[in-house]
C-alpha cells in the first residue's frame, strides 16, 4: 500500500505543472539543510577571529577578562554542561515517575487531562521562568533550601588541591539564592514536560504482550517495570533524557536570571556561574561590531550548537531506535 | 521478535524477579518466608507507585505555582490602560499597547513566512521524500532545528539580516521566530500527513487526478485540521520567545509599524520592565507575563482540544 | 468540510498579509520624525523623562533603548540608531575615525546598597578600599576588623559578605570600577576597570533593577546602583569615605559638590572624570553621561531633532532632573556644547543651530 501512494511523484507524467509543484516542495525541503547548514558556517565563520587568535585553548582556558581582552570558554562550558546535567539529575526521576503514574496508576479519564497538563509546563515562556525564579524562588532557596543544605551536607570534606587555592566545597556556601543549584532546579522543571511526555510515549509503545508476561509470572507491577520493560526500551528511554538535555543546555532567559552570571568555575552548588546561552544574552549587546568579543560570543554559539547538535542527535538516533523495534 | 524480545529482557533482567516467581507458584512449601518476601514486594511496589503519584503532583504543584506566582503579581497591573497605551515614564500611566502590537506584528511574520515552508516541508517529507535517504536527513536536521537553541538563531539572523540592512527590525524579528516555527509545523504536518488513510490517495489517483492535485485537494483538505494545530502550537511557541529578540528587533518605546524599524515586543518589555526599579513598570511586567501566559497556554488548550474533538469525530 | 478548513486557512494567511503590508504603509508616514536613541541605562530615566516632558510639548518622539553604554557606542558607530548614550567616554581617535561628536548632559551618582539584618545601612561607614576587597573576595565577613574598626558604634553581624553586580555590561560598572581601580591598585591589577570586567567574588544580576533585587533578596548582600534605582527601591545605602578621609552619605548635596569642581574645558571631547574628587563634603562615585552624534548624518532632519531635543532639555530639563536626583551641568558648559553642534554639518553647513 506504501508502495502504491510512495509512487505518486516518481511517476507523474512529465506534465510541467507537476515537475513545478514537486520542484517547490524539494526547494522548501531542502530550505531546512540549507539553513542549518548557514547556522553552522555564519556562526563560525563570524566567530573565527575568537578561535584564530586563540587558538584551540580557547575551548579551555579558565580566563575571562574583558578590559584586557582574554576570553576563554571554560567557565561557561563547565557552567553550562554542570547546570544542565545538575537539572537531569533531579528531571529524570521525576519525568519518569510521572510518565510510570501516567501510564500504571493514573484513572484513564484523568490521563488526558493530567498529561496536557504536565506538557503546559512546556509551553509557559521562559521568560516567565527566569522571573519567577529570580522573584520567588531564589529568595526562597536563600531563605530556607540552601541554609537547610548546608547544615545537613556539613559533613561531606571539600574537595581541594594542595594549596587550597582552588576546590569544591559542596553546600557550603553563602545562601545568595542565586546560583548553580537554582538554575539547574529551575531548568528541570522547564525540561521536566519533555523527560515525562517521551518516556511516556516511550512506555506506550512496549508490547502488551511483554508486560503481561511479567504479570502472569506473578511480578508487581514495579517488578514488571524495572525487570522487564525497562530493559527492553533502556536506550528510548535515555533518548527521552538526552531529549530533555538539549533543551536545557541552549536555555536562555530563565537562565540568565537566576545562575548569578559569573564566568568562573563554580566551587560549589551554591556557587554562582554562568552559561554559553547567558554569557551570550549579557554580553551581545556590549560587543562592538568586529570587536574580538563579538568574536568570541559567536564562538561560544558555535561550541554551544555543536555541543547541542551531538546531544540532539544522539537523542533522536535512540528514540528512533526505540520506535523501530 | 517480540518474542525474542521478551526472553531476553527477562533473563537479562534484575535477578529479583526470579525467586519472587517461584514461590507464587509453590504457595505451600516455604510459606513462612514467602510471605515476609511478598509482603516486601508489595510494599516495594506500593512505595514506588505512591513516589509516583508524588513525582505527578508535584510536576502539577510547579504549574499551579507558577500559575499562582503570575496572577498574584500580574493582576495588580491589569487594566483596560495595559491594552490602550503606550509604553511611558513611570507616573504617566502607560501600558503595553505598542509592544502588544509588535509582538503580534513579528508574530505575523513569522507565522506567514513560516507556515507554507514548515507545511511544504511537511508534505515534501510524508508524501514525496518519504522513506528515503534524503527524506530521513531532511526530517533528522528538522528535529535538530526544532530544538536548537534560539538565541543562536538570533545570532544568526543578527549577522545576515540585521548587520547588512545597518537595522534593528520587527523583519528580522519576525525572520528569526520564522525559523523557529518552520521546524515545528513541518514536524506536525508530516505527522497528521501520515495518518491520513492511503484509500483517500488511492481514490483519487483512481479518478485521474495528478499527484498535485491529489496532495491540494484531497490530503491537505484532510489534514488541515491537524495542521492548523500544529500551526497554532508554532504560533504560541514563538508568542513567548525572548532571546532572539534581544539581537534583532531591540524594542521600542513608541509606536512603530514600520517593518524596517526597531520594534517593541511584550517578551522584551516584559524583560526589561520586570527588572526596573519602578513599581508600576514592574507591575506592568508582570501584568504583561500573565496577558503572554495566559495567551500562549489558551492557544495550546485551544489546539489540543480541536485535535481531541476530530480525533473522535473521526472514530466515531 | 474539509474544504471549508483549507480556505479558512488560506483566508487567514491572506488576511496576516494584508495587514503586513498595511502596516509599512502606514509606518512611512508615522515614522518620519521619531528620533531613536540607545545606550546608557544610568541616563536612562532622566532621558526617558525629558523625552515625554518635550514631546508633550510638540518636540520630537524619542525611542529610549537602555540597552547599555557598550551597546549605545556599538549602535551609532553603526548608525542604527540617531544617538548613542555611554558613561564612559570615547577615546579622541575613536570619536575622530568614525565621525562623531561627544558631549556630556548631566551627572548621576553610584551609591552602595546594603542589606545587614539589625543594622541601620545608612549609618554603616566603608571606605575605597574595603569595598574593593569586598568584591576581590578578600574580605569574606561583615565581622571583619576593618569594618568593625571605622564602624565602633555599630554591632556588626557574623554573616558572610555577598556581593552583587551587573551582569549586563553597563556605565555603572565602568563608573564604579574606575573609582575602585582609584583607590585599589590591586583591584585595577585583578579585576580590571570597564563596562563588564574580571569579578572575582559574587554573583551578577540582569540590570541596575537586579542587583537591587539580588541585595533585597539576599542577607549580607550589597550592590552598586545608580541613586535613583536606590530611592526607588529604598534600600539602605551606606556612607563612604571620600578622598579627604572624610565620610558622606549619598545626596543631591554631595553629588553636586562632586560635580561642581569639574573642568569640562580641559579635553577637547569634554570627558571628565570625577570620580574620587577632593572636597569635604564630595561623594566619590560620580560620573556624567555622554551622548555621540554623528557629524556626517545621513538623515539631517533627524540629526537636527536630536539637538533641538537637548537644546531644550538643558532649558528645561531642571526640574525632572532634581526629582530623580541628576545633577545638571553649569550653564556655560550647555551653552559650550550648543556652539559645538556647528561640527554636525550636512554639505557644509550646520544641521542645527541653536536659538539665543
Amino acid at each position: 500500500m506504501t508502495a502504491t501512494t510512495g509512487s505518486i511523484g516518481l511517476t507523474a507524467r512529465p506534465h510541467p505543472r507537476e515537475a513545478a509543484f514537486s520542484i517547490a516542495l524539494l526547494a522548501a525541503a531542502l530550505v531546512v539543510l540549507v539553513t542549518l547548514g548557514a547556522i553552522l558556517l555564519i556562526l563560525f565563520q563570524a566567530g573565527y577571529q575568537a578561535f584564530a587568535r586563540y587558538g584551540i585553548q580557547f575551548i579551555w582556558s579558565g580566563a575571562w577578562d574583558p578590559p584586557r581582552e582574554l576570553y576563554g570558554a571554560l567557565p561557561a562550558i563547565i557552567g553550562t554542561l554542570s547546570s544542565s546535567f545538575l537539572a537531569i539529575l533531579i528531571a529524570w526521576p521525576v519525568g519518569f515517575g510521572i510518565a510510570y503514574f501516567l501510564t500504571e496508576y493514573c484513572p484513564r479519564p484523568l490521563r488526558g487531562p493530567l498529561g496536557v497538563a504536565i506538557e503546559l509546563l512546556a509551553a509557559i515562556p521562559s521568560i516567565v521562568y527566569g522571573m519567577w525564579g529570580f522573584f520567588v524562588l531564589a529568595p526562597f532557596m536563600a531563605s530556607t533550601v540552601q541554609p537547610w543544605l548546608t547544615e545537613t551536607f556539613a559533613f561531606l570534606p571539600p574537595i581541594t588541591n594542595a594549596d587550597e587555592s582552588a576546590g569544591f566545597y559542596w553546600f557550603s556556601a553563602p545562601a545568595v539564592g542565586v546560583g548553580l543549584l537554582t538554575a539547574s532546579i529551575v531548568l528541570a522543571i522547564m525540561i521536566l514536560p519533555f523527560i515525562a511526555a517521551a518516556t511516556r510515549d516511550v512506555l506506550l509503545s512496549t508490547p502488551t504482550l511483554l508486560k503481561d508476561g511479567g504479570y502472569a509470572m506473578g511480578a508487581t507491577r514495579w517488578e514488571t517495570m524495572t525487570g522487564i520493560v525497562i530493559p527492553a526500551v533502556r536506550g528510548s528511554l535515555f533518548g527521552a533524557v538526552l531529549l530533555g538535555l538539549g533543551r536545557a543546555l541552549g536555555e536562555t532567559m530563565a537562565v540568565t536570571f537566576v545562575i548569578g552570571n559569573a564566568n568562573r568555575v563554580p566551587d560549589s552548588f551554591f556557587a554562582p556561574a554562568a552559561s554559553i546561552a547567558s554569557v551570550v544574552a549579557n554580553e551581545f549587546p556590549d560587543a562592538e561590531q568586529g570587536s574580538i568579543k563579538l568574536a568570541v560570543l559567536f564562538a561560544l554559539g558555535f561550541l554551544l550548537f555543536v555541543v547541542s547538535f551531538v546531544v540532539l542527535a544522539f537523542a533522536r538516533l535512540l528514540l528512533r531506535q526505540g520506535r523501530m523495534a | 521478535m517480540t518474542t525474542g524480545g521478551s526472553t531476553s529482557a527477562t533473563s537479562s533482567g534484575p535477578s529479583g524477579a526470579e525467586p519472587g516467581v517461584r514461590p507464587a507458584l509453590q504457595p505451600g512449601r516455604t510459606a513462612r518466608i514467602n510471605r515476609s518476601k511478598y509482603l516486601r514486594r508489595k510494599s516495594t511496589d506500593a512505595i514506588m507507585g505512591g513516589l509516583c503519584t508524588f513525582a505527578a503532583v508535584l510536576g502539577l504543584v510547579f504549574l499551579a505555582l507558577i500559575l499562582f506566582t503570575l496572577l498574584s503579581k500580574g493582576l495588580r497591573g491589569m487594566s483596560l490602560d495595559l491594552f490602550i497605551h503606550k509604553t511611558m515614564t513611570p507616573g504617566n500611566h502607560g501600558g503595553l499597547a505598542n509592544a502588544i502590537v509588535g509582538t503580534l506584528m513579528q508574530v505575523a511574520i513569522g507565522a506567514v513566512i513560516g507556515t507554507p515552508l514548515g507545511i511544504a516541508i511537511g508534505v515534501w517529507l510524508a508524501e514525496i521524500g518519504r522513506n528515503g535517504r534524503l527524506a530521513s536527513i531532511v526530517r533528522f536536521v528538522n528535529d535538530i532545528l526544532l530544538s536548537a537553541p534560539s538565541v543562536l538563531i538570533g545570532l544568526f539572523v543578527y549577522q545576515v539580516i540585521v548587520k547588512p540592512t545597518g537595522n534593528f527590525s520587527a523583519l528580522a524579528g519576525g525572520i528569526a521566530l520564522a525559523l523557529i516555527a518552520m521546524p515545528v509545523i513541518a514536524r506536525t504536518t508530516e505527522d497528521i500527513i501520515r495518518l491520513v488513510p492511503d484509500a483517500y490517495r488511492e481514490g483519487s489517483v483512481a479518478l485521474g487526478a495528478r499527484p498535485s492535485t491529489t496532495i491540494l485537494q484531497v490530503v491537505l483538505p484532510a489534514a488541515s485540521g491537524g495542521i492548523l494545530t500544529g500551526v497554532l502550537l508554532a504560533v504560541a511557541r514563538i508568542a513567548g520567545e525572548t532571546a532572539p529578540l534581544i539581537v534583532t528587533s531591540l524594542g521600542n518605546l513608541n509606536w512603530n509599524f514600520d517593518l524596517m524599524r526597531a520594534t517593541a515586543s511584550l517578551p522584551m518589555t516584559i524583560y526589561r520592565y520586570a527588572s526596573s526599579p519602578y513599581k508600576e513598570w514592574v507591575d506592568l511586567g508582570w501584568a504583561g507575563a500573565l496577558l503572554i501566559t495566559f495567551g500562549v497556554l489558551a492557544l495550546n488548550i485551544a489546539s489540543r482540544v480541536t485535535m481531541y474533538y476530530r480525533a473522535r469525530g473521526r472514530r466515531a | 468540510m474539509f474544504h471549508v478548513n483549507t480556505r479558512m486557512l488560506l483566508k487567514g494567511a491572506r488576511v496576516l498579509a494584508i495587514s503586513a503590508v498595511a502596516a509599512t504603509t502606514v509606518a512611512g508616514i508615522a515614522a518620519a520624525d521619531d528620533i531613536t536613541g540607545a545606550g546608557s541605562s544610568f541616563a536612562a530615566p532622566i532621558y526617558t523623562k525629558w523625552a515625554e516632558q518635550s514631546g508633550a510639548q510638540g518636540g520630537a518622539k524619542l525611542n529610549y533603548q537602555s540597552v547599555g553604554s557598550g551597546a549605545g557606542q556599538t549602535q551609532i558607530i553603526n548608525r542604527t540608531v540617531d544617538f548613542g548614550a555611554s558613561d564612559a567616554a570615547v577615546s579622541a581617535d575613536r570619536l575622530e575615525a568614525n565621525h562623531l561628536l561627544q558631549f556630556p548632559t548631566c551627572v548621576g551618582a553610584v551609591v552602595i546598597a546594603v542589606n545587614l539584618p539589625g543594622v541601620d545601612g545608612s549609618k554603616l561607614k566603608l571606605t575605597g578600599d574595603i569595598v574593593a576587597d569586598m568584591y576581590m573576595g578578600k574580605i569574606r565577613m561583615w565581622n571583619d576588623k576593618r569594618i568593625k574598626a571605622i564602624n565602633p558604634g555599630l554591632k556588626l553581624p557574623a554573616l558572610a559578605v555577598a556581593p552583587a553586580y551587573r551582569a549586563d555590561s553597563s556605565g555603572t560598572t565602568s563608573i564604579f570600577t574606575d573609582y575602585l581601580g582609584k583607590v585599589s591598585p590591586s583591584f585595577k591589577d585583578t579585576v580590571g576597570v570597564g563596562t563588564s570586567v574580571s569579578w572575582k567574588a559574587g554573583v551578577g544580576a540582569p540590570g541596575n533593577a537586579g542587583v537591587a533585587g539580588a541585595v533585597t533578596n539576599t542577607k549580607g548582600a550589597l550592590g552598586y546602583v545608580e541613586y535613583a534605582y536606590a530611592t526607588e527601591n529604598h534600600m539602605q545605602v551606606a556612607m563612604l569615605s571620600n578622598h579627604n578621609g572624610k565620610f558622606v552619605a549619598p545626596s543631591s548635596a554631595s553629588f553636586a559638590a562632586a560635580a561642581a569642581g569639574a573642568d569640562y574645558t580641559a579635553d577637547p571631547n569634554m570627558a571628565v572624570n570625577m570620580n574620587d574628587t577632593a572636597g569635604d563634603g564630595n561623594w566619590p562615585i560620580v560620573g556624567a553621561t555622554y551622548v555621540l552624534l554623528p557629524t556626517n548624518p545621513t538623515d539631517t532632519a533627524r540629526s537636527a531633532s536630536v539637538m533641538k531635543f537637548f537644546d531644550w532639555s538643558f532649558k528645561n530639563g531642571k526640574p525632572a532632573a532634581d526629582q530623580l536626583h541628576y545633577i545638571m551641568l553649569p550653564e556655560k558648559v550647555y551653552d559650550m556644547i550648543r556652539s559645538r553642534w556647528s561640527k554636525v554639518e550636512s554639505n557644509g553647513k550646520p544641521v542645527y543651530t541653536a536659538a539665543k
